[in-house]
C-alpha cells in the first residue's frame, strides 16, 4: 500500500518559507495515503496563483489549469472517470473572485470531488493586492486607503448554495486538516474545505497568531452535529464564520453521478466507442 | 421555375408558423422531393414577424430561391413584407379573417381563404395552420391525404379524435381552394422518385457525427443557433452511458470538456460567437497542454450580441487567430449537411491524433436550414485515437517517477497516457513546461517545446481528407467563385448560370481554414482571371486570408453581405457577370 512518501516528488515548492500552503500539501499527501489511495488514482486539479502550483508538488496525476477554472476542469475529469479520486485546489482569488460563478454551481451540482481552497485573504503571486476575502480596511497596493468592500462570507455562501459537505481548516492544525480532507474525499458528493493558509509576506493582519486567537474550534464542542443546516448557519453567524471543523455534512443527498439518467456505472473513459450499422440506421431513420 | 416550387408561410412568432412549415415540408420530403428551408425569426418567444421559406424540387437544392410561387399569410404584415418576392403568377393564400389586401404594385393573385373560420367550425381555431396546409396542397395539385401520416404521428398522443379533426381541416382547406380556383392547380410539381431520404439541419448532422464518432460527454451553455446540438446529445447520450452538463457559462463548458478529454473521454462543446469569445482562454489551455478539444462555432451576426438569429460568417479570423500566444489549432468548415456529419467525426479523430483544439466552423444557415439529403454514410465512421499508451514506458530522463508526457518528437506529437494508469504519472500545466509537464522557464526548453507544438500540424493540409472542395471544369477560368460553409448552394447554382451564359467558371468551398491549404489554393487561382470570394461579412475576411496565404491581391474581389440574410444564387451570378 502506498504511504505519504509515494505522493512526494522531487520538486521544491516556490512558496515563501512559512507559507501556509506547505501544510495543505502535507495534509493532502497524508490524507490520501491514510485512506488507501495509490498516486495513480488521484487526479489533483489546481488553479492559478501561489497555491495553484500545488498540483506540481504532489506526486499524482496533476492538471494546473487556467485562472478560476479549476472546478469545471475537475468536474470534467470526474465525469470522464468516476473511479479517480479528484481533488480540486486553488486560492481564494481563484475560487471566490474570477472563479466564483463556477464555485457556486459546483456546490449545487454536487459532483463527487473535493475542493480545497488555500485562503490567505490576499493576492500573493501578483505581489499584494486585495482579495474578495480581505477584511474591510485591509490595506494593499490596490487598496491603499483600506478595502471598502466587505469580505465575501464563503462559508455561509457554501451553505446557501447547497454544498453537501462544508468544512474549514487551518494550516497550523495539521491533524484536523488531514481528518477533514479524508472525510471530504470519502463524502460522495461535492466537498468544500476552506483552509486558512496564512500568507507570511503580504498579509500581516491575518497571521498564524491572529487565527490562533480568533478561530473557534468545533472540536471544543463535543456534541456538535453537522447534519443540521440551520444550526450550521447559526454557528457561522455567531462566530463570523471563523470556525474550524466539519460544519455541515448532508449524507442523504446523492451525488450528481448517481442521479443523472443513463450515466455509466463504470468509467466513461473505458467505454466502447464503436457504433454498429443497425444502431446507426435507427438513428438516421428518425430524420425521415 | 422549372420543376420547382418556392413556398413561404408567414405570421407572428408563436402562432404555429414553425409547425405549419414543418408538417408541409416533412410530408413533401416523404413524397420523395428535395427540400431546402430558410427560417426568418427573431430573438423573442412570441410576436414579431416570422416566416419559413421552403424550396421544393426533384433534385438536390442547397439555396433558397429569390422568387416565390406561394405565400401563405396569417397576417397583413406577412403580405406587406413578402409580396414583392412573388412573381406575376404567384398566389397569396391569406386568412380571410384579417381582410387581406395586396400592395398596389403587386401583380400576384390573392386567394382569401377562411383559415380561422374553417378551423373554428371544426372545433378549434388553432387548426388554421392545417387548413392552410390543405389549401397549399390544392395549389400544387397534391392529394391532401398525403399529409395524414405526418398528422397522425404529430398528434399521436392527443388521440384519434384530434387526428381526425386535423385531417378534416386539411381536407376542407384543399376543398375550398379547389372550388375557388375552378381550374386545375396552377403549380404542378413533377413526379418525384418517391425515395425515402433524410430531412435535417446541419446541427442534427453534427450531433449524429459526434455520437457516431464516440463522443460521450458534452458540456454546453444554451445559445442560438447552437442549442440543438446540446439538446440532441441530452436525448441520446444516456443510451451510451454518456452525459451532458448544461454549465453556468461557456468558460465552464470548454474547460469541463478539456477535463473530460484529459481523462480520456471524447468530449465536445458547441456555441456561437459570444460563447466562443468566452472560450478563448480555454482554447489556449487546450493548445498549450496538448489536450484534445472539439468546439463547434455556429456563426451568427456579430459583433457583441449582434444579430442573434441571422446569418453571418464574421467569426473566421477570431477562430483562426483567437487566444493569446501561439498554438497549433485546426479550423474546419463543412459546407453541406453531409460534410457536417463527416467533419464532426473527423474533428474528434484529429483532436486526439494531433492533441490540439479543433474548431468546427458552421454558420446559421447551415446549422438551422432544414434540407433533404440523400444519406449519411456509415462508412465515414471511424475512430482513430492517436498516440495513447496503455502501458507506461520506462522513463528515460529527469525525475524517474514521472512519465515524459511532452517528450520532444520528430512530428511534434508525444505519447499520451490517460490518468489512472500505474507508473504513468505526469503533470499538465498551462505554464510553459518540460517533458514531464513540470513548469520550466528555461530558454532552451521553451524554444524546444514551442517548436514541438507548432510543428504538429505541418503536414495537415496535405493529409486532410478534402481541404478544398473544388469544381474545376476549366483549366483557365474567367472567374473562380470561392466560399465556405452554407454559401456552397448559391455559389454552385451561380456557377451553373454563369456556365450557361458562356463564362468559364470554377468554384471552390474551403473546408480547412487553419492550417490553410495554401498550395492547393495557389493551384486553383494561378490561371484564373478573376477570383471572387462570396462571404457573409463586411470586411472580406476570406479574401484577406487568401491574400495573406497565397497573394493574388490584384485579382481577388469580394461579394459581401452582412444584412443578416443568406445569398440568393442570382445575386452571385449578377455580381460575377458585372465583374467580367
Amino acid at each position: 500500500m502506498a504511504t505519504f512518501k509515494d505522493f512526494r516528488n522531487d520538486v521544491k515548492p516556490n512558496w515563501c518559507p512559512g507559507c501556509g500552503d506547505f501544510s495543505v500539501q502535507a495534509a493532502i499527501q497524508r490524507a490520501s495515503a491514510n485512506i488507501g489511495l495509490d498516486p495513480e488514482n488521484l487526479a489533483l486539479i489546481s488553479g492559478i496563483g501561489c497555491s495553484g502550483r500545488i498540483s506540481g508538488y504532489i506526486r499524482s496525476y496533476g492538471f494546473h489549469g487556467t485562472h478560476g477554472r479549476v472546478l469545471p476542469i475537475a468536474q470534467g475529469v470526474k465525469m470522464a472517470n468516476r473511479d479517480l479520486t479528484v481533488i480540486a485546489s486553488g486560492g481564494d482569488g481563484d475560487g471566490f473572485a474570477i472563479g466564483m460563478g463556477h464555485t457556486i454551481h459546483a456546490m449545487r451540482r454536487n459532483i463527487d470531488i473535493t475542493y480545497i481552497v488555500m485562503d490567505n485573504q490576499v493576492y500573493g503571486l501578483t505581489k499584494g493586492q486585495t482579495s474578495p476575502r480581505s477584511g474591510e480596511g485591509f490595506k494593499t497596493k490596490s487598496t491603499p486607503e483600506g478595502a471598502v468592500e466587505p469580505a465575501v462570507d464563503i462559508m455561509e455562501l457554501a451553505l446557501s448554495s447547497g454544498a453537501t459537505f462544508v468544512a474549514q481548516g487551518f494550516s497550523s492544525d495539521l491533524k484536523e486538516l488531514i481528518a477533514l480532507i479524508e472525510a471530504g474525499i470519502r463524502h460522495d458528493g461535492f466537498s468544500f474545505i476552506n483552509v486558512f493558509s496564512p500568507c507570511v509576506t503580504y498579509n500581516k493582519v491575518n497571521s498564524y497568531d491572529w487565527f490562533k486567537q480568533n478561530l473557534f474550534k468545533l472540536s471544543d464542542v463535543p456534541d456538535y452535529q453537522p447534519d443540521d443546516r440551520r444550526q450550521a448557519m447559526q454557528l457561522l453567524m455567531d462566530h463570523g464564520s471563523l470556525v474550524s471543523g466539519l460544519i455541515y455534512h448532508d449524507t442523504e443527498r446523492p451525488s450528481y453521478q448517481n442521479v443523472v439518467k443513463g450515466y455509466a456505472k463504470t468509467p466513461l473513459a473505458h467505454s466502447d466507442l464503436t457504433m454498429d450499422a443497425d444502431r446507426f440506421a435507427e438513428l438516421t431513420k428518425a430524420f425521415q | 421555375m422549372n420543376g420547382q416550387i418556392s413556398w413561404k408561410v408567414g405570421g407572428q412568432q408563436g402562432e404555429g408558423i414553425e409547425s405549419t412549415g414543418e408538417i408541409f415540408a416533412l410530408t413533401l420530403n416523404r413524397q420523395g422531393y428535395y427540400l431546402y428551408g430558410y427560417r426568418h425569426f427573431s430573438s423573442r418567444i412570441k410576436g414579431g414577424h416570422t416566416h419559413n421559406k421552403i424550396r421544393i424540387a426533384t433534385k438536390p437544392v442547397r439555396a433558397i430561391s429569390e422568387e416565390l410561387d406561394i405565400l401563405v399569410a396569417f397576417d397583413q404584415e406577412t403580405i406587406d413584407l413578402n409580396a414583392h418576392e412573388l412573381h406575376k403568377d404567384g398566389i397569396v393564400l391569406a386568412d380571410a379573417k384579417f381582410k387581406p389586401s395586396l400592395p398596389s404594385q403587386s401583380n400576384a393573385r390573392l386567394l382569401s381563404v377562411p383559415f380561422s373560420q374553417i378551423a373554428k367550425d371544426l372545433g378549434s381555431p388553432v387548426m388554421k395552420n392545417m387548413v392552410a396546409i390543405g389549401a397549399s396542397s390544392a395549389l400544387v395539385g397534391m392529394n391532401p391525404a398525403v399529409f395524414n401520416d405526418v398528422v397522425a404521428e404529430i398528434f399521436e398522443r392527443k388521440g384519434k379524435q384530434v387526428i381526425q379533426r386535423n385531417v378534416l381541416a386539411i381536407e376542407e382547406g384543399a376543398a375550398f381552394v379547389i372550388m375557388e380556383l375552378s381550374q386545375h392547380a396552377p403549380f404542378i410539381l413533377p413526379p418525384s422518385d418517391r425515395k425515402q431520404r433524410l430531412f435535417m439541419i446541419g446541427n442534427d448532422a453534427l450531433s449524429l457525427g459526434f455520437l457516431a464518432g464516440g463522443c460521450r460527454f458534452m458540456a454546453a451553455y444554451p445559445i442560438t443557433p447552437a442549442s440543438e446540438i446540446m439538446e440532441y446529445m441530452i436525448n441520446e447520450l444516456p443510451d451510451y452511458g454518456g452525459a451532458v452538463i448544461q454549465t453556468e457559462d461557456e468558460m465552464a463548458a470548454a474547460t469541463m470538456a478539456i477535463g473530460a478529454n484529459y481523462a480520456g473521454v471524447r468530449a465536445v462543446t458547441a456555441s456561437a460567437g459570444p460563447g466562443l469569445s468566452l472560450m478563448m482562454e480555454s482554447i489556449g489551455l487546450s493548445g498549450m497542454t496538448e489536450t484534445p478539444l472539439v468546439i463547434v462555432d455556429t456563426q451568427r451576426g456579430g459583433p457583441s450580441t449582434g444579430l442573434p438569429t441571422k446569418q453571418e460568417q464574421s467569426d473566421l479570423f477570431a477562430m483562426i487567430y483567437g487566444t493569446h500566444g501561439e498554438i497549433p489549432k485546426i479550423v474546419m468548415a463543412p459546407s453541406t449537411v453531409q460534410e457536417a456529419f463527416h467533419d464532426a467525426i473527423e474533428a474528434l479523430n484529429l483532436a486526439e491524433e494531433y492533441q490540439v483544439p479543433v474548431i468546427i466552423l458552421s454558420d446559421l444557415q447551415l446549422s438551422l436550414g432544414k434540407q433533404t439529403i440523400d444519406e449519411l454514410d456509415y462508412k465515414h465512421i471511424n475512430i482513430r485515437r492517436g498516440k495513447i499508451l496503455h502501458e507506461a514506458p520506462e522513463v528515460t530522463a529527469g525525475d524517474k517517477s514521472y512519465f515524459d508526457r511532452y517528450r520532444v518528437t520528430g512530428d511534434g506529437i508525444s505519447e499520451r497516457i490517460l490518468p489512472g494508469l500505474k507508473d504513468g504519472i505526469y503533470h499538465v500545466t498551462g505554464v510553459e513546461h518540460d517533458a514531464t509537464g513540470k513548469p520550466s522557464e528555461k530558454a532552451g526548453n521553451r524554444k524546444e517545446q514551442m517548436d514541438k507544438r507548432l510543428r504538429k500540424l505541418n503536414n495537415l493540409p496535405q493529409t486532410f481528407h478534402e481541404p478544398i472542395h473544388a469544381v474545376t471544369p476549366f483549366p483557365d477560368p474567367d472567374i473562380v467563385l470561392i466560399g465556405f460553409n452554407s454559401t456552397r448552394g448559391p455559389i454552385q447554382e451561380a456557377m451553373d448560370m454563369l456556365k450557361a451564359s458562356g463564362v468559364k467558371v470554377n468554384c471552390a468551398q474551403i473546408r480547412l481554414l487553419e492550417p490553410f491549404p495554401a498550395q492547393e489554393m495557389q493551384r486553383l487561382l494561378q490561371h484564373a482571371r478573376v477570383v471572387l470570394t462570396v462571404e457573409h461579412n463586411a470586411t472580406g475576411q476570406l479574401a484577406n486570408l487568401i491574400k495573406m496565404n497565397v497573394g493574388c491581391h490584384d485579382k481577388i474581389k469580394s461579394l459581401l453581405q452582412y444584412d443578416g440574410t443568406p445569398f440568393y444564387p442570382k445575386q452571385v451570378y449578377q455580381f460575377a457577370k458585372e465583374l467580367l
